[in-house]
């Protein structure tokens, strides 16, 4: 009836916007960092990145672009949880919030206007999905394996005990916040560049939270941050398949899954790791606490 | 260099006058910003602060204030209570929308039958759909130490799509012509929730956003709950010692804060949006959060930020009605406020101080 | 007709005789409240048109402002009442979710014009107005019907409303007139503008065969994938030009400058009543745009000899015989649907395989 294979092509593209801001929050996250400002991160990325691949005609220049846009944007979040040392939860509603009237405002000489084609990639496949299908591996082996990865997650985990071995906590931090703003930059442009074509206020349309979810979902690793966004988008493109099927599913119910199934990971991990002391999985220890340090 | 000393405890003077100096500086940055896009800055200013206070129209939008405002002080009022004790309650807007929807249902599964106890039935059902929303995430945290900032907000996801369901299943009007949403609250006499007395705009909510105001000051300040919700905030293990039951804690925070965030939600939905609908959570249990941290936590703080907020609302509005200013103006505006107002924040609790040495 | 015509032209002359006296006069003050920002491309971006077009047409002699992006529920009494304050001597609510605050602010300004888009609530001074929009896919069905090579034609619906169903029975209808062979795939995206969740549909539609997709949703997003994949679609809402030729190969457009134009002129020469307006093709409401060289010339003379005889009534959309999808008689041989019967439409026809969801 449906094939298998069509349903994964769809998804792999359907996949890569919260796939690219939910792994930019994993390492924000790992960093002990909780910012909800995704959404308007991938907004100011998403209308940053229009706008140069409509002026230079380079799709590509236009990545570029939306990622410097969405990590600049998140400076301001790091300012007021790094430096001012304000509430987390706070700050990132905030920027979500000024991110999305930011990208209204400036974003009215690009309405109605279409951006550059993409050039297609292997397997007809867009080069932006297979750099993000590539970033899992690559942030995978940044956290586990190398030695500034390591760095962050001690910072991540314990604050106190990283600044007390010498490595400087909020420096390690504002570069992670950088880096998740770049990465919800890009997966904002994809929306913009190579699905839509166009630029319209409000198009990022909560994919941002989405990606929030996810993260819980992955028990912050890469590669569950990848089974995490395949299963968001998977229920998505499947429930739309299914209907173009001419199959009748509840959708609402459906559209419920994925969170519900997100809340009974976090649950799982965080019993297994209550009772049987078995580390690994969880949140970081310090996530959403900030840092100042006495001395 | 500079350096960063924390305060002993928290400087009063500076609690008031962080909030003035954030209120200045985003006058002045939002004046450059209107000024660049080429808007007469001390018009819009004073469209924004001034006028729905003093202005033509004041009559109307002074109580409008208030209504725009309970629901934010209502919620913020019970989250900042679990903000002081370091549980973070961040699913609000779920709660709101359950509290809604529970209420509204007492209301839609008796109608139309009039009675005198059919709208205090309506809030306690809106004040057990919340709290037991809330509860969820205090218990899931009690036993299998699931973060409940992370519970909480993926049950929001959850709510709005019971909310959407809900519109356009089991609550739809059938006599709505086919289109979504429940029947009109307002106009079913015994469910409604009017304005109490002609003029002033305030309805049930906005007695209730007082009440809630009181108590949680009360809580706070004389009750010992409220001694050890500030102790486990501080020092967690000290009040363990000291006999403070933490799991205790997270459900009286999650459930306070959940309860009250329902009843706000089946005030609204009985009050000014008059029904369910899929858009039925507007964003007030997240925009009570950045009110709760203006407020810095304090019942009499959170009254002030949530009428401050309430007013860049309605004078945006104005603004938009009388300069053609764009929405997303309004929008960048609100942003720069919470920005400074968090920022400022810093002051409260820190000296800055020039290090001796470098 | 004749006598409609007369009075037409009756007022027209008085019109002209009053404009010296109107010039002194104040300008007619004309209010709108928008659910979506003015710069969507889609649903607000046409309304917004219209209101220029209002402007454009009577110069000096009205003022124009508008409230954008307001959501429906708990804000939009307010927005209206602000609007009523400020002066507007008729307000144009373009939304479905502001009728009952309409009907609320209505009574409370009993000298201020109201019209309220898509609704079916009146009043002395609340009329009704909405595009028969049907009229236009029946138009996209009929070409699609023809273009398409694998017979299966998709739509992208939005909510299980009246407006929709029509749409998509029309399309359907017209596309099996001129190819019995067509089947229609229909995929519900519970939204109005999801751009990644559209294209997702349209995907979903590719895949499964179909080759010339009808959106009702309002984004850009499916034209951008059927580019990519060398089908055809259809503007919705705007005329979504900039993908002409192809795939964008016509649209269904939403002229309200049309009825704001006929409506304002109508409180400026003191001929306006409450009515209940549901314009189509020939209204002018409902506009198609450019059928594009993608289309054989033979197709694109079917298209437009069906476009006027609707605009000229003389063929309804809906005329039998027709059956139910469940089998069920519906409209005699040569009988039309009456207008009750379209504004509550809960059922597709015979022929489409789809459930429409509860």
């Amino acid at each position: 009836m449906i094939d298998p294979i069509s349903v994964f092509l769809l998804l792999l593209s359907a996949s890569t916007p919260i796939l690219f801001a939910a792994l930019g929050e994993l390492v924000v996250e790992r960093a002990g960092v909780l910012n909800l400002g995704v959404e308007g991160m991938m907004i100011a990325g998403a209308l940053a990145g229009f706008a140069a691949a409509y002026a230079s005609g380079n799709p590509f220049l236009g990545f570029l672009v939306a990622a410097l846009a969405g990590a600049t944007i998140s400076m301001l979040f790091a300012l007021l949880t790094q430096v001012f040392l304000a509430n987390q939860v706070a700050s990132g509603l905030a920027l979500t919030l000024f991110g999305l009237g930011l990208a209204a405002m400036f974003g009215k000489p690009f309405e109605g206007v279409r951006a550059p084609p993409m050039p297609m990639g292997p397997l007809r496949i867009n080069w932006i999905v297979w750099l993000g299908l590539a970033m899992v591996p690559a942030i995978w082996w940044f956290l586990n394996r190398s030695r500034a990865g390591l760095i962050l997650r001690g910072v991540g985990e314990n604050h106190d005990a990283a600044h007390a071995l010498g490595y400087g906590v909020r420096a390690t931090r504002a570069a992670a916040v950088a880096f998740g703003g770049a990465m919800a930059g890009i997966g904002g442009a994809f929306i913009s560049i190579a699905t839509v074509l166009q630029w319209t206020e409000g198009m990022t349309a909560g994919a941002g939270w989405i990606a929030l979810a996810i993260v819980v979902f992955s028990r912050w690793t890469a590669p569950g941050v990848l089974a995490g966004a395949w299963l968001f988008g998977g229920v998505t493109v499947l429930q739309l398949r299914l209907q173009a099927a001419g199959v009748d599913v509840p959708v609402q119910l459906l559209s419920m899954a994925p969170y519900l199934a997100t809340i009974l990971v976090l649950v799982l991990i965080s019993a297994r790791q209550k009772f049987s002391r078995h580390a690994g999985g969880a949140a970081p220890g310090s996530l959403g606490i900030n840092f100042h340090a006495l001395r | 260099m500079i350096q960063l000393v924390p305060r002993q405890g928290v400087s009063n003077g500076w609690q008031i006058a962080t909030p003035l100096l954030a209120v200045l500086a985003t006058m002045v940055a939002g004046g450059i910003l209107f000024a660049i896009i080429g808007y007469d800055p001390v018009a819009a200013i004073r469209t924004i602060f001034w006028d729905p206070l003093f202005g033509p129209a004041a009559s109307y939008s002074r109580p409008q204030l208030l209504v725009k405002a309970a629901p934010l002080i209502l919620i913020a009022s019970g989250l900042a209570v679990g903000f002081r004790a370091g549980i973070w309650n961040i699913g609000a807007e779920g709660q709101y929308i359950i509290g809604g929807i529970t209420g509204a249902a007492v209301a839609l599964a008796l109608y139309p039958l009039e009675a005198w106890w059919l709208f205090p039935v309506m809030v306690l059902a809106g004040l057990a759909g919340g709290w037991a929303w809330g509860m969820i995430p205090a218990l899931l945290r009690n036993w299998f130490g699931a973060s409940e900032i992370l519970v909480s907000l993926m049950l929001v996801y959850v709510a709005q799509r019971i909310a959407a369901w809900m519109a356009f299943g089991p609550m739809r009007n059938p006599e709505g012509m086919g289109f979504p949403g429940s029947r009109n609250l307002q106009q079913y006499p015994s469910a409604a929730n009017p304005e109490l007395l002609t003029g002033t705009g305030a309805h049930w909510g906005v007695v209730a956003a007082a009440l809630a105001v009181l108590a949680t000051w009360f809580l706070m300040s004389r009750h010992i709950r409220g001694f050890h919700l500030r102790a486990a905030g501080i020092a967690p293990r000290a009040a363990r010692f000291a006999g403070v039951n933490p799991q205790t804690l997270v459900a009286f925070c999650l459930g306070l804060s959940g309860a009250l965030a329902g009843a706000a939600g089946l005030f609204e939905v009985s009050g000014p949006a008059g029904q369910v609908t899929a858009q039925l959570g507007v964003g007030y249990g997240f925009t009570a959060i950045i009110v709760a941290f203006l407020g810095r936590l304090h019942p009499v703080g959170i009254l002030l930020a949530g009428l401050l907020l309430a007013l860049t609302y309605i004078g945006g509005e104005l603004a938009q009605l009388t300069m053609a200013l764009p929405a997303a103006t309004v929008q960048v505006f609100q942003g720069m406020l919470l920005f400074f107002l968090l920022g400022f924040d810093l002051l409260t609790r820190f000296q800055i101080r020039r290090s001796i040495a470098a | 007709m004749q006598r409609r015509t007369l009075l037409a032209s009756a007022s027209a002359l008085m019109m002209a005789l009053a404009v010296p006296a109107m010039a002194q006069d104040e300008p007619l003050k004309v209010g709108f409240i928008y659910v979506g920002p003015v710069s969507d491309g889609g649903w607000t971006y046409q309304h917004d048109l219209g209101r220029q077009a209002v402007e454009e047409e009577f110069g000096d002699r009205v003022e124009t402002t508008y409230l954008e992006s307001v959501p429906e529920g708990v804000d939009a009494e307010r927005a209206l009442t602000q609007l009523a304050l400020a002066g507007n001597d008729v307000i144009y609510a373009t939304s479905f979710g502001y009728m009952d605050a309409v009907m609320n602010v209505a009574a409370k300004f009993p000298d201020i014009r109201f019209e309220h888009n898509t609704g079916y609530k009146r009043a002395e001074n609340v009329g009704t107005y909405d595009g028969r929009f049907y009229e236009g896919r029946a138009v996209t069905g009929t070409i699609a019907g023809r273009m398409t090579e694998t017979n299966k034609i998709g739509y992208i619906a939005t909510f299980p409303i009246p407006e929709v169903i029509q749409g998509i029975n029309s399309a359907y209808i017209h596309a099996k007139k001129v190819n019995p062979d067509v089947e229609m795939r229909v995929v519900w995206a519970y939204s109005w503008f999801d751009p990644a969740k559209e294209a997702d549909a349209a995907n979903a539609l590719m895949a499964e065969g179909v080759d010339v997709i009808l959106q009702h949703t309002n984004s850009t997003a499916p034209l951008a994938q059927l580019q990519q994949a060398g089908k055809y679609g259809f503007g919705q809402a705007s005329d979504m030009s900039s993908f002409a030729p192809a795939p964008r190969i016509s649209s269904v457009y939403n002229n309200w400058g049309a009825h704001y134009v006929k409506s304002v002129g109508r409180i400026l020469d003191g001929t306006w009543e409450p009515e209940a307006i549901w314009g189509g093709i020939g209204d002018g409401i409902v506009a198609i745009g450019e059928i594009t060289e993608a289309v054989p010339a033979d197709v694109k003379a079917e298209a437009e000899a069906l476009r006027a005889s609707i605009a000229a009534g003389e063929y309804h959309p809906f005329t039998g015989p027709l059956n139910k999808a469940d089998g069920t008689g519906w409209l005699a041989e040569g009988e039309t649907a009456s207008d009750e019967e379209l504004q509550s439409m809960n059922f597709f026809v015979e022929g489409i395989d789809a459930q429409i969801p509860q």
